[in-house]
């Protein structure tokens, strides 16, 4: 398993290809993809403040989880922080499994819970002036599913 | 002497990332009460609880945790990852 926290953009492609390849008695390969939302042209850009440390440390107990919980043959998330533009990826998660539920449910297990318990905060700086992204209840409601 | 780091509005409101504080508070909760009473950019950054969470030692904690044996508080309002 691997967790890249970083303020450089990623390659989408050759993470994606780099997992795919070399994996034992998987047969199914999940990748999820976060874009900053451009919002129409009204976002200039956003900036990602985390706690490094408890990042890596929350990011890494949520992969162990959700390996052991549907035998994952591997999982990769990366994070990005910092400044971003409009369209950037922030963030990718990876999951191969031996069947495709087992590696859907992880890539969506660990989605819900970067959004709302791995130490990241967003800030929209927009063309109006500039908000903190609010956390949305239904975030933390979808923790309630697993 | 405990180390408290602030993020996102709670450490633009307190003015610092991060400080090294001596208390005797024997909880998180004591803690923030210390601190509100101190100053008012403390009082503007505790003002709601409910849009607060806290890490002891990097790990997600409440408010009525003890801090006995903490190294590190960190503030923050909740996360927005992914």
């Amino acid at each position: 398993m691997r967790l890249s926290v970083q303020a450089e953009p990623f390659d989408l492609g050759a993470e994606s290809n780099a997992f795919a390849a070399g994996l034992q008695g998987a047969g199914a390969v999940v990748t999820f993809t976060g874009l900053v939302r451009d919002n129409g042209g009204a976002l200039a850009a956003m900036e990602i403040e985390h706690y490094p440390g408890m990042t890596e440390k929350a990011i890494a107990a949520m992969m162990d989880q959700a390996a052991v919980r549907w035998k994952l043959a591997d999982a990769l998330v990366i994070h990005r922080y910092g400044r971003l533009a409009g369209d950037e990826a922030i963030m990718m998660v990876a999951t191969a499994a031996a069947h495709r539920a087992e590696a859907f449910a992880a890539a969506e297990f660990l989605m819900d819970y970067l959004k709302s318990r791995a130490p990241f905060w967003k800030k929209e700086l927009g063309v109006d002036g500039e908000a903190w992204v609010a956390a949305k209840e239904a975030d933390e409601a979808a923790l309630g599913r697993w | 002497m405990i180390e408290v780091l602030y993020f996102a509005w709670v450490r633009e409101r307190v003015g610092v990332p991060r400080e090294r504080l001596e208390t005797q508070a024997a909880t998180v909760a004591d803690l923030i009460t210390e601190l509100a009473a101190k100053e008012e950019r403390y009082a503007w950054a505790f003002a709601d609880l409910t849009s607060l969470r806290v890490a002891l030692d990097q790990d997600l904690s409440s408010f009525d945790a003890p801090l006995a044996g903490v190294r590190e508080v960190a503030f923050f309002p909740p996360m927005t990852g992914g």
